[in-house]
């Protein structure tokens, strides 16, 4: 089991570890509960070192990349960021990923933990085009400040306004005298940066953050807060709601998915989008007691199956039950009832369009 | 950690404290942390027979959901209705408040097969 460059920091903190993705990650610190409510109304420090970074250079990176995601890269400009998906030849997903733009010739791939020699090795092998390719997993550590105080934080040991650099885009600066990348990103919904630096950097910028964050009430926060944040905003965990079989159409990622280039299996999906799919990813949530958990069956009022549950939570924000799950196209338009099967009880299911939880603007 | 010493427990987490005939079941504090925030106990089992490791409720917690086991052959003579209105009295009072179940035992040789806390602890290797 891999330990990331913060795992001391973990201990120190009595952080409850667990086995994720080959890594040991924090589970939570202070609890799911307290440190969810703190992301969302001020500020909380994440470790997900686990993530896989690549390295794509040359020139002819961009095409590489515009030929293995469904997104469309010929957008991004030095410094952007941008949301897609691996493609495999049938359709389905080899994995989400970040994809970073440094210059015409040098991009960076984030990709998930679980996935890292997969996704490696088929970027690898379908590399017909001389990129160069470097996986600096190991190598790399990511903390993300998530967090309606992040900004304020950030700006203060920055050096500059950080609130001008816009959602998705990354700048590479110097902090404290470490080289980072700091993205406007993160996938808990409550705004805020991803950190990217080198291991050793990582217990440092650890400790200046918890350290400096102190005023913000900041709070260390594992991966079951990360869970039930990124839920309540309906973005998809690959592993349960998208994976090698589901269609970008099937989960409703239609919108990083553009036909005006060439991919893996475009004519495939294409056909998805054209034909439509017998399933689709959506949001629910419960109207009465129970709480929804992957692999559960989603079934109609005769008790027929017609989805399975992919995730599912009671969203600490809204104190609800919530999931998502894929349900047979034709339920969904002819707006049946639907129910989740939980142990002996079908609990009735309200249909809810993403994101559940919707930030006071 | 705490694991009363006066209390009986069993390999699925659960603490029995015994009383004449009548059992009382919780779950054990090492419990409580591994489920974490705990947002509903569902027992609808009050008034039935049910023998030893039969399945006599559900711990539902943000994270997961957990079964609940019986540690003796008996009839669930009535849960916890406090737990209906204020389920966290499972993580912050695992052994007074947070109890679930009373069961009349109805076969007395199981008692034998609790672990003693000593053993319990063991159980968990803490």
């Amino acid at each position: 089991m891999k330990q990331t460059a913060l795992y001391n920091k973990h201990l120190e903190l009595n952080a409850k570890m667990v086995d994720f993705a080959g890594y040991q990650m924090p589970l939570q610190y202070s609890g799911l509960t307290p440190e969810h409510h703190n992301v969302r109304k001020a500020l909380g420090l994440f470790d997900v070192s686990h993530m896989g970074e690549f390295i794509l250079e040359g020139e002819h990176a961009l095409a590489l990349i515009q030929k293995l995601t469904s997104n469309d890269a010929s957008k991004l400009f030095d410094g952007k960021v941008q949301y897609s998906t691996l493609t495999n030849t049938k359709g389905g997903i080899i994995d989400d990923l970040l994809v970073y733009r440094f210059n015409a010739t040098k991009y960076m791939l984030v990709v998930n933990a679980s996935n890292i020699e997969k996704d490696l090795s088929w970027i690898t092998a379908q590399n017909d085009l001389g990129v160069t390719i470097k996986d600096v997993s190991n190598q790399t550590s990511l903390l993300a400040l998530q967090g309606p105080k992040a900004v304020e934080l950030m700006s203060s040991i920055a050096g500059f306004n950080t609130a001008e650099m816009p959602y998705y885009t990354f700048k590479e600066i110097e902090l404290q005298g470490h080289s980072i990348i700091l993205s406007v990103t993160g996938y808990t919904g409550a705004g805020g940066f991803e950190i990217y630096c080198a291991n050793d950097a990582a217990p440092v910028l650890w400790e200046l953050l918890l350290s400096k964050g102190e005023r913000f009430n900041i709070l260390p926060c594992g991966l079951a807060a990360r869970d039930t944040l990124r839920l309540e905003m309906g973005f998809c965990l690959y592993g349960n709601d998208i994976d090698d079989t589901t269609s970008p159409i099937e989960a409703g990622l239609g919108w990083i998915t553009k036909f005006t280039k060439d991919f893996t299996a475009r004519t495939i999906i294409e056909q998805h989008k054209t034909d439509g799919v017998s399933k689709k990813l959506i949001g629910f949530e419960l109207e009465d007691r129970g709480i929804p958990r992957k692999g559960y069956d989603l079934v109609d009022a005769d008790g027929s199956v017609i989805g399975r549950v992919t995730s599912g939570t009671m969203s600490p924000s809204l104190s609800k039950a919530i999931g998502m799950g894929y349900v047979d196209t034709q339920v969904l338009k002819e707006k049946q009832d639907f129910y989740v099967q939980i142990r002996n009880k079908r609990i009735k299911c309200k249909g809810v369009k993403f994101p559940f939880y919707k930030a006071d603007v | 950690m705490q694991i009363p010493s006066e209390l009986k427990y069993t390999k699925d987490h659960e603490w029995v404290k015994i009383d004449g005939e009548v059992a009382t079941v919780g779950v054990t504090d090492f419990a409580q942390k591994e489920l974490g925030d705990v947002v509903y106990v569902e027992i609808e089992t009050e008034g039935e027979r049910l023998d030893a490791e039969e399945v006599f409720g559900t711990i539902e917690a943000v994270k997961t959901v957990s079964d609940l086991f019986m540690p003796l052959s008996g009839e669930i003579l009535e849960f916890n209705t406090e737990l209906e209105s204020d389920p966290q009295l499972v993580n912050t009072d695992p052994y007074e408040k947070g109890w679930m179940v009373k069961i009349k035992v109805t076969d007395s040789s199981g008692l034998s097969d609790l672990l003693s806390a000593e053993d319990y602890q063991a159980h968990i290797g803490a």
